[in-house]
């Protein structure tokens, strides 16, 4: 009886927290694509027709935005990179007893709403804003200079919005590092940028790549930044799918671009976390 | 450094180290002005959210300076429809926590401690959320409600935002219950605890910081959600919602000092939670 309860134990435990996310999660995956199949209107009601050309004609109609979408989610990621990197570096490394403080300073933004920040970030980039009004009214910038409504624009604000997601894990990933082994090297006659190359570096990966986890997918699917910053001609996937579920009611076509995003970007994040280990990259980005 | 083999005598050795000792620090100056740059460019548009909180506006588009002002702190309140908002966002932020974290916490104490069968569909589950576009997840969710025909609103939102933190606590107390030593919990039933006293005084207390920051991480992640609930309320606006769709009108100042509050109080938190959190280690 008491080992029948020690085995049941975990399932009673998991039992709640799982079905909610089997009802609430798995179940309305699977209602999607059963949407996806269908065809039909809003007025007429939708019918399951396994209407495949769903695919089809989303990838004909909206192929270029959702490579747009990735191209963007990448350039914003490798940009999160190359920013996040070195300020992770020195607060792991030079950032003595002020360490959390530093990392707190970087993690600040989390506490402005997203789209509070979004909205902020256009007012810096707003041609007569606060920033780049004056610049303009003193000389400083050309009459014509403007960055909002631009390719720019948006990718500067999903990197702006993701940042901190990057430095996170970095500095996680290069705190652990024990000095010595550096020191180590050294002692190997390792030169600096060896040190780095070939030690430093290596130990970093998994957290630059728990980081890239945490950014590329939100920043391929984002649409508020491409919304509010971008213009109409920097739409994003994320704004199709939107505008199909709520000012064209077509949920078939919708649900198909969204499972085709879903099935894109889940399929990449797959691979690369079989290919570093689940567990890894899960532990890294629960932190 | 490479060339300390090549080279006879001559040099004294303690040289070489000096000469690294010193490079360093010099590369760590660099690197020092990069962070801070880093730093005040994240701040810069938190500083101007703060700074036209104060502005005495008097057109819709809050984006001239005019002059400062307490006005907006005066009649933080005066927009109906917008201190609706907040109370929504805050009410549900509150409720999904709650919920969350004693959902969230039983399954990360199961996935730390047993080995049972399905412990790897549940790891890939919570894998999938994490890392789950959260567009797709607002959109099947409104997919499965439209199917169902069931009236969105402030339930719905509720019930996804309980979904989508639940992963997060999940994997912040497996973390802590991954790194407990079993031996103390089996300590208090060799001195005759139930399973129900064991979890109350022994495991609970050992993973509280795990479970603490769990919360913390689901009530910030629901109070902030912009994509999930616009695709699950309905009719129903949160703070999220109410400055985005402002966006079209020009943003009230209100909206500046609601968001400076609520970083203020996040701040103020954060920083005692990690004096707490220092003194305690």
């Amino acid at each position: 009886m008491a080992r029948l309860r020690g085995a049941l134990s975990p399932y009673l435990m998991i039992l709640p927290g799982g079905l909610w996310m089997a009802v609430f999660f798995v179940v309305p995956l699977v209602f999607m694509f059963s949407v996806s199949l269908m065809t039909g209107n809003i007025i007429d009601g939708f019918k399951q027709t396994w209407h495949w050309q769903n695919y089809t004609e989303g990838f004909h109609t909206y192929g270029d935005k959702l490579l747009r979408s990735l191209w963007y989610g990448l350039i914003a990621t490798v940009a999160c990179i190359v920013l996040a990197y070195p300020a992770a570096y020195w607060i792991a490394f030079k950032g003595g007893r002020r360490k959390s403080t530093y990392l707190f300073l970087l993690l600040l933004p989390f506490f402005v709403s997203f789209v509070l920040r979004t909205l902020a970030w256009k007012l810096v980039l707003t041609d007569n804003g606060p920033l780049l009004g004056p610049l303009r009214n003193h000389g400083l910038l050309p009459k014509d200079f403007h960055v909002l409504d631009s390719g720019f624009a948006v990718i500067s604000g999903l990197t702006y919005n993701f940042l901190p997601f990057m430095v996170l894990p970095i500095y996680v990933a290069l705190e652990r590092i024990d000095y010595r082994i550096i020191e180590a090297s050294y002692d190997l006659y390792a030169s600096r940028t060896q040190a780095f190359l070939r030690v430093v570096l290596p130990l970093s990966l998994p957290g630059v790549f728990a980081g890239v986890i945490m950014t590329f997918v939100p920043v391929a699917s984002d649409y508020v930044n491409s919304e509010v910053l971008g213009g109409p001609n920097n739409v994003m996937i994320g704004h199709i799918i939107r505008t199909e579920y709520f000012d064209n009611s077509s949920y078939a076509l919708a649900s198909a671009l969204s499972f085709s995003l879903m099935a894109l970007l889940l399929v990449g994040i797959f691979a690369y976390a079989r290919a570093l280990g689940t567990e890894d990259v899960l532990e890294a980005a629960g932190r | 450094m490479t060339t300390t083999l090549e080279k006879p005598a001559p040099t004294p050795a303690p040289a070489p180290v000096r000469r690294r000792r010193r490079r360093v620090e010099r590369d760590g100056l660099g690197l020092r002005l990069y962070t801070w740059l880093i730093i005040a460019w994240l701040m810069l548009p938190i500083g101007i959210m703060i700074l036209f909180g104060f502005n005495d506006t008097h057109s819709k588009q809050n984006f001239q300076w005019e002059g400062f002002t307490l006005r907006w702190y005066r009649h933080l309140f005066d927009k109906g429809d917008l201190t609706q908002a907040l109370w929504n966002s805050l009410s549900i932020a509150l409720l999904s926590t709650v919920i969350t974290t004693v959902l969230g916490t039983f399954v990360g104490i199961a996935l730390g401690r047993f080995r049972f069968r399905g412990k790897g569909v549940t790891n890939l589950v919570l894998f999938a959320a994490i890392s789950c576009p959260e567009i797709v997840m607002g959109a099947s969710l409104l997919s499965m409600f439209v199917s169902l025909d069931l009236p969105r609103g402030y339930w719905t939102v509720l019930i996804a935002h309980v979904m989508f933190s639940i992963s997060f606590v999940a994997v912040t107390v497996r973390a802590r219950v991954v790194g407990l030593d079993p031996k103390v919990e089996e300590a208090a039933k060799d001195l005759g605890a139930g399973p129900v006293t064991t979890f109350r005084l022994v495991t609970l207390p050992m993973i509280m910081p795990g479970v603490m920051s769990g919360a913390l991480l689901a009530f910030a992640l629901s109070i902030d959600d912009f994509v999930i609930t616009n695709f699950t309320s309905g009719s129903t606006v949160t703070f999220p919602l109410w400055v985005y769709a402002s966006t079209r009108t020009g943003t009230p100042p209100q909206v500046n000092v609601m968001g400076t509050l609520i970083f203020a109080a996040g701040v103020v938190l954060a920083v005692i939670s990690a004096r707490r959190g220092a003194r305690h280690t």
